[in-house]
């Protein structure tokens, strides 16, 4: 047995998972093939709002294949079952029931009414057609502001309104900052916009599939899922299935983005068939079904006012959000735009702040958490208020931040939100970016091509960010009425061998935790990287988590397994002692060896485990294992940071932007493995940069999906991007013993809007103080022509004093 | 109907509907399940494969099309234990992440060094064009297209390359 000498953190390891993957000898959910397998396909209804007035299943029963057919009156006769939602943030929450199939009204185009099982998918599929449908088409209720106005159509009947919640945090109230009305009122500069979130597409590249087996003592289900752990209880609860007669596994997921976290409707009609038939049944979606029926993301009007006094200090900050929750509360969805709240002040310094969200119910898609969930749009709003400040003010943009920003001498600091950031050093961060940037030399061409007339005009866009991650410290949940807590698990076994099984309550879907846990594991107890394997995503042998969303998995799965490793330490330490025939305080550890001070007598934690596994020769009394577990609940979050720097080059005659270069610095604690790090910073670039440049998810006038396909809806090929610069700086975080902080969403939270703030400023000399995403040809070349061009909506004005504040539009 | 096809060097006789697409042939009949489907437009280039020696998404070829044909999928890269070059550089750059739009990737990639074995990066950028990745960024996977290049004879194919030891980066 050898032990590792060289760190395992901090190694570019290359990754564990990739054999299986570059091989195609993977686990999708789609590859599962049980003997009697039936498949199940799903009859969506085509029209955004409608009364189900007939559905005549008796041809689609006659049909080739098919065993049966299945509508709401079958699968839940008395109407009982409810998709659940684990986030009311408000005790009035409106909380409609969710069905698992519409029984006499669809609220959203896409929404399942019936269900075909059959032989084959193809035979499944081709019963559809044979369903007859009628409905009677409701008004459809699409616009946020027109949905709150008195007498709008209601989207659910049993709601007096389609207002789901209004959340508020104002600063004054909450005792962490002054009164904003007060600060607006008294400041010099006072600047009020509205800036929109459009509707994105998750659009991982694995369709949503599962498969369940009620065969056996157990019911198991297999899901292309983010939260097997979640998935399980909450089927439990919501079908009434004992919670241990349920497994819930996620083989190979294709990438989830936030996208599959969820409950759905089409797992638990599998659930219900294939207890129902006694038989394994497949659900595998096509591309169009997730993009008309898998959850979306963003889709907020926002405005904001912001103070300032002359000079560029910040006063105060209003911000009055509307958010598109979709037809029906998603499993998370309605906290996701409140997350947002604790990150409008972002790094600056703002002693005044008033936070309101009105959720509002439409009968479109449902949107829930999307690849930072919250935080970017949070990061969208202030940063590109910042730039219009600074505009205003005549400052530099960059100058305006750093005269804001925390000095990274004042942390720990507590925010006007609330929350307290351990530790950050936005100064370092900006000052490399800067170098790598030739920031001063692009401000130079800048003038010179404006000078010039230049038909491609150069802009520089600044995005300095930071995130709360690390979900998430339960006692923090609970008082936001979250209805789980944010702690992980991990346990380790020590086998005969000396070889190591980690399990981990984080589901990894491209993450690398398989890599990042057995780095981490390597150097605690000293083994081979190689000796360690990594169980994950399967309620039986990794039974206990809360699964992988929102850059927790390091932050506190990762923690979770420094937890165990260390009692496993503990445990070993004194049976070593008694094999080495010393006393405990004799021994140290180090490199898997406990060593006799000042002497060659040694032996491994791999032999101890071999002697604990024959327990020949214990101390007495000792149990025979060195297996542990552990359970690490944050105190904090972490808050990694970054300063992201773009330069675009806008052509003025055809609108269109190229990417000339894009850096980032990035600081996110500890790191565990660059290389995937790295790649994390690259995915997320690409997300973020897709939001400001390509993607947008439109329902036309009637409620239907225009952009349903990969067709219509613009996702970035490797042609379509640059290649990005990313650099890190590292100050680690004090809220957890790896320093480590999440990296997962950081990318994309930080980039769109500096590429926005990028394109506004290559144009800016043309009237243009904004262009809403998504940047295209034809929008850029809009705002060239005709100043600032918006899709309608009040109030973005700019002055002095006390003639500016406008509270229109806002969610009251 | 009936058709034979030859896939990762194995002779496979088989009767299909006519409507089958190959690449539901290959991941339900042949047990092919490496390769995948990511899409129903044919945009996403999941499915790739090879046949007889070009890249064809093969969600847009019939099953029976492919009657007579030579047909490579991932699964039938690698060769005595060892990885393809393409497949050794994905690995080394960390050019994969979740993984599904993989196959198709790498696939592509060997076409497309077949055709410019020394592409510079707007070429590899534009000949991965009809594959969608949601995880990488793409930088990676450019990274890696140019990186297996340096080891793979000129005009490398589907076919067995010799591999030229270069150093690499990665551990």
């Amino acid at each position: 047995m050898t032990a590792t000498i060289e760190p395992e953190v901090g190694k570019s390891r290359r990754r564990k998972e990739d054999e299986r993957l570059i091989t195609g000898r993977t686990r999708w959910t789609d590859n599962i093939a049980l003997p009697g397998m039936l498949h199940l396909a799903v009859l969506r209804c085509p029209l955004a709002h409608a009364k189900i007035t007939s559905l005549d299943t008796s041809a689609a029963k006659e049909s080739p294949g098919v065993i049966a057919v299945y509508t709401a009156a079958d699968l839940d006769p008395d109407g009982s079952i409810g998709m659940p939602c684990a986030w009311p943030v408000t005790p009035d929450m409106g909380a409609p029931r969710r069905p698992v199939l519409a029984a006499d009204r669809v609220n959203f185009a896409g929404e399942g009414v019936a269900v075909v099982v059959a032989r084959s998918a193809g035979e499944a599929h081709d019963a559809l057609e044979a369903i007859e449908a009628d409905y009677d088409e409701l008004p459809p209720v699409l616009d946020m502001e027109a949905a709150l106005a008195e007498g709008a159509p209601l989207v659910h009947e049993e709601l007096d309104s389609n207002k789901n919640a209004l959340w508020v945090f104002d600063s004054a109230g909450a005792g962490t900052g002054g009164d904003v009305e007060q600060a607006l009122s008294s400041s010099e500069i006072v600047l009020k916009r509205r800036f929109r979130q459009q509707r994105l597409v998750p659009a991982f590249m694995e369709p949503r599939a599962c498969v369940v087996d009620p065969t056996g003592t157990q019911v198991t289900m297999w899901s292309a899922t983010q939260v097997p752990h979640i998935l399980r209880v909450m089927s439990a609860m919501t079908l009434g299935i004992p919670e241990h007669k349920l497994r819930v596994i996620a083989p190979d997921v294709g990438g989830g983005f936030g996208g599959k976290i969820g409950v759905l409707p089409e797992e638990m009609m599998a659930l219900l068939v294939a207890q129902k038939l006694g038989k394994p049944v497949k659900w595998n979606e096509s591309r169009s079904e997730t993009m008309l029926a898998a959850h979306h993301g963003r889709d907020q009007i926002q405005d904001l006012t912001i103070s300032a006094n002359a000079d560029g200090t910040l006063t105060g900050l209003k911000v009055e959000l509307l958010a598109n929750l979709g037809a029906y509360n998603g499993l998370v969805g309605p906290g996701v735009p409140i997350l947002g709240a604790f990150m409008f002040n972002a790094i600056y310094k703002i002693p005044a702040y008033h936070f309101a969200c009105t959720n509002v119910f439409t009968t479109t898609t449902l949107t829930d958490a999307y690849r930072g969930a919250g935080r970017p749009e949070a990061t969208f709003a202030i940063e590109r208020i910042m730039d219009e400040l600074a505009d205003e003010l005549g400052m530099d943009p960059l100058e305006l931040r750093e005269k804001n920003w925390i000095k990274h001498e004042e942390f720990p600091y507590t925010t006007v939100a609330g929350l307290t950031y351990d530790t950050g050093n936005y100064e370092a961060a900006t000052e490399k970016a800067k170098q790598l940037f030739g920031y001063d030399e692009l401000r130079r061409e800048q003038e010179r091509r404006r000078a010039a007339n230049d038909p491609v005009q150069l802009g520089i866009g600044i995005s300095t960010f930071t995130e709360m991650c690390g979900l998430a410290p339960s006692r923090v949940l609970g008082s936001l009425d979250y209805g789980a807590g944010g702690w992980e698990y991990a346990s380790l076994r020590m086998l005969p061998t000396g070889k190591v099984e980690v399990t981990t309550g984080a589901s990894a879907h491209g993450q690398g935790h398989e890599t990042a846990w057995s780095q981490i594991v390597a150097d605690q107890l000293g083994v081979p990287f190689e000796d360690v394997e990594v169980l994950h995503g399967d309620t039986q042998s990794s039974h206990k988590g809360l699964d992988t969303y929102g850059s927790r998995s390091l932050v506190v799965g990762g923690i979770a397994v420094v937890k165990a490793a260390e009692k496993v330490i503990a445990k070993a330490k004194p049976i070593a002692a008694h094999l080495l025939e010393c006393s405990e305080d004799d021994l140290e550890f180090t490199g898997g060896k406990f060593a006799v001070k000042g002497t060659d007598s040694a032996t491994t934690i791999q032999d101890v485990a071999l002697a604990v596994f024959a327990a020949h020769n214990l101390p007495d009394g000792t149990e025979p294992s060195l297996d542990s577990d552990a359970t690490f609940d944050p105190e904090n979050f972490s808050f990694p940071h970054g300063t992201h720097l773009c330069a675009a080059e806008v052509d003025t005659e055809t609108g269109r932007v190229t990417l000339r270069s894009y850096v980032c610095v990035d600081d996110v604690g500890t790191v565990v493995n660059p290389l995937i790090v790295e790649g994390q910073v690259h995915g997320g670039l690409a997300q973020g940069i897709a939001q400001a440049l390509f993607e947008e998810a439109v329902h036309d006038e009637s409620g239907t999906l225009t952009t349903g396909t990969f067709a219509d809806y613009l996702l970035p090929s490797a042609a379509d991007l640059p290649s990005f610069t990313t650099e890190r700086t590292e100050t680690p975080s004090t809220t957890n013993p790896l320093g480590a902080k999440g990296v997962g969403e950081a990318g994309t939270i930080a980039s769109t809007p500096a590429v926005v703030n990028a394109v506004v400023d290559a144009v800016r000399h043309f009237g243009v103080n904004d262009i809403e995403m998504p940047l295209s040809p034809m929008r850029v070349w809009s705002a060239v022509r005709h100043g600032t061009v918006r899709a309608g909506g009040p109030g973005n004005e700019a002055g002095g004093g006390l003639g500016s504040i406008d509270a229109s539009g806002g969610a009251q | 109907m009936r058709i034979t096809v030859t896939v990762d060097g194995t002779k496979y006789t088989d009767d299909v509907e006519p409507r089958t697409l190959l690449v539901h042939y290959l991941r339900e009949r042949v047990g092919k399940v490496g390769t995948v489907v990511g899409c129903d437009t044919s945009n996403c280039g999941a499915c790739t494969v090879h046949l007889d020696g070009h890249s064809v998404k093969s969600c847009s070829v019939l099953a029976v099309q492919a009657d007579g044909s030579e047909i490579t999928t991932v699964e039938g890269l690698a060769r005595d234990g060892q990885l393809h070059p393409v497949q050794q550089a994905f690995h080394d750059n960390h050019a994969l992440q979740c993984g599904f739009c993989t196959p198709g990737m790498i696939m592509q990639s060997i076409d497309l060094l077949a055709d410019n074995p020394d592409p510079d990066e707007q070429a590899v950028r534009e000949g991965l064009e009809g594959n969608l990745c949601r995880c990488t960024g793409y930088q990676n996977i450019v990274r890696a297209v140019r990186d297996a290049a340096r080891h793979m004879s000129p005009g490398a194919g589907p076919e067995a390359e010799q591999i030229k030891h270069v150093g690499v980066g990665g551990e």
